[in-house]
């Protein structure tokens, strides 16, 4: 089996996985939240700091050209890794929040008209929502959402094609993998119409840069988001890629140092690509940090970890589809691997208080997705969620565990 | 097991089958609560006499049992106190929950819920329908 040979091979890396929580073997079903480090990260952020550190771009002397070169590299490192067509592409940002609050106010706030359209979908994040909102708000202009149907929580993407025609739509903003129902979107395919119709496109790719292959270029997007933390990577570190043209006549987002090329008393002037979008000290280990985190996912295979967690999905939802009285969100066919869920009449809340207590770290409540929950009638949802060290094993201990709570809390 | 006195009998009885749960009708009056980590609302109908006697006080919503449990045993507990009385129970009851000390015999069953301190994640769970409680006896 392809599943437990990934987890076999490399939970080992993994450290703090091997430990007990409430006197029993954890295990860490929370991935869509935040993913584990391998040691290989922690080992190499350690590294930098104990043998590199410096501040970048600045500096003449020895580490702070080492510092920088590292720095640089990893931002080549990242551009490979998502296919981008040069490192220029590629923008640090604290995470895929920060990134689309840069994309909705560089880019919104010039090419966002009064009564443009702002077209995103109802199975959005928060952070894919709010920044959209405010723009709207801001420029005058309509924020218009594609419907979720049923519990399935699917789109009807065919309907998209006229949408753009009919509606003077400027931007299309849409999740690659929806973080509580775990649908995956045909993003090549939203592109391709998106483009032909003249609209230029932004992925949330939070939850799929660490989960399946990514290349910008054959997906055909403008920009795409990510956080490092999804995948393996540090905290407070993020990536936006924009198509280089795009970035190239956006205006800078936040002013500082790093950032400027020439500053008078009186103006000053920006520092062409990436940089720009830069401004202050960046989060140097970071960048170094999820740089190596992609190396070692590309080492592992995105491919198997795709298939990888398909299949632990897929496996999750067929067993817990045999609990009494439980709603599974999202897809019937292919599905990511996570599983949202309401068990019988228990709360969320209580639901992953006692789940914690067998050591299953789980996810409850409204996963940042509140108009979609309101929408489905739910008010939280608990959540499981995979990665490629996770076994069959965790799994059927999970659905032993929510059984248990179903006679436990009763009904 | 921590777990078992986080739910003890009393709390998962009453999570199960709220006490005065439901509306009432104007004049009394009401307030709502809201947990926005789960999305948990409850609102508190509250009926004073003139004399500022909670007369009666019902409530609705959905929540988790730790919730749902502290909002019943609080209706309970704060029928026929003053607005004065029952706001000092507030204190009582939270600082119950969040310091270290002997609970005061005034808090009667609502010690059931004693369990919350080692969660402290679930504070707010536990005290979403005193605050409803208290914008309700504190609104103008």
């Amino acid at each position: 089996m392809v599943v437990d040979s990934l987890a076999q091979k490399y939970r080992a890396d993994f450290a703090v996985l091997d430990q007990r929580v409430h006197g029993v073997p954890l295990i860490y079903l929370d991935n869509a939240a935040s993913t584990q480090h391998p040691n290989c990260v922690i080992d190499e952020i350690s590294r930098y700091y104990h043998e590199d550190h410096a501040n970048v771009h600045r500096g003449i002397h020895k580490l702070s050209s080492r510092a920088t070169q590292l720095y640089e590299e990893a931002r080549s490192r990242i551009a490979r890794y998502i296919g981008a067509p040069s490192a220029d592409s590629i923008v640090f940002t604290r995470g895929t929040t920060e990134g689309i609050n840069l994309v909705a106010t560089a880019w919104g706030n010039e090419h966002i008209q009064r009564d443009d359209v702002i077209l995103i979908t109802e199975m959005e994040h928060h952070a894919n929502l709010i920044p959209w909102q405010m723009l709207a708000r801001r420029n005058g202009a309509f924020l218009e959402y594609l419907a979720v149907t049923g519990d399935e929580g699917e789109i009807d993407w065919s309907q998209l094609e006229t949408r753009l025609r009919t509606r003077p739509v400027k931007i299309l903003a849409f999740t690659h993998i929806s973080n509580s129902l775990g649908c995956i979107n045909p993003v090549a395919e939203i592109c391709r119409v998106a483009r032909a119709a003249g609209v230029t496109t932004l992925v949330d790719a939070a939850q799929s840069t660490g989960h399946a292959p990514i290349n910008v270029q054959e997906l055909g997007c403008d920009f795409l988001v990510f956080s490092g933390h999804k995948c393996c990577g540090p905290t407070g570190i993020g990536v936006l890629y924009g198509v280089p043209s795009l970035l190239e006549e956006m205006s800078p987002y936040q002013f500082g140092g790093e950032m400027i090329s020439r500053v008078t008393y009186e103006s000053a002037e920006w520092k062409s690509g990436p940089h720009r979008f830069e401004a202050g000290t960046p989060h140097i280990a970071g960048v170094i940090g999820l740089a190596t985190a992609l190396d070692y996912l590309e080492r592992i295979g995105r491919t198997a970890i795709q298939e990888n967690d398909h299949y632990l999905g897929r496996l999750a939802y067929d067993r817990l589809s045999s609990l009494p009285g439980i709603r599974l969100l999202g897809p019937r066919g292919e599905r990511a691997g996570l599983v949202s869920f309401q068990l019988n009449t228990i709360h969320a809340h209580d639901l992953v208080t006692y789940a914690d207590q067998h050591g299953i770290a789980l996810r409850g409540g409204h996963h940042c997705n509140q108009p979609l929950m309101r929408k489905l009638g739910l008010q939280a949802t608990a959540r499981a969620s995979f990665y490629f060290y996770n076994t069959e094993d965790e799994i059927d201990r999970l659905t032993e565990v929510l059984q248990s709570a179903v006679q436990y809390f009763g009904t | 097991m921590e777990f078992d006195e986080l739910y003890q009998t009393i709390v998962l009885d009453h999570s199960k089958r709220p006490r005065n749960f439901g509306e009432l009708p104007p004049p009394a009056v009401k307030a709502e609560g809201y947990n926005p980590s789960c999305g948990d609302e409850i609102t508190v109908f509250v009926r004073r006499t003139v004399d500022d006697v909670i007369e009666d006080i019902h409530f609705t919503g959905q929540a988790c049992a730790i919730c749902m449990a502290s909002t019943s045993l609080m209706t309970g507990q704060v029928k026929g106190k003053t607005s004065v009385a029952a706001l000092e129970l507030q204190r009582f009851f939270i600082d119950f929950l969040t310091k270290e000390i002997t609970p005061p015999a005034t808090l009667g069953n609502l010690r059931a819920l004693g369990g919350v301190k080692k969660f402290p994640q679930r504070l707010r769970c536990a005290t979403l329908g005193w605050h409803a409680l208290e914008s309700a006896l504190t609104q103008k």
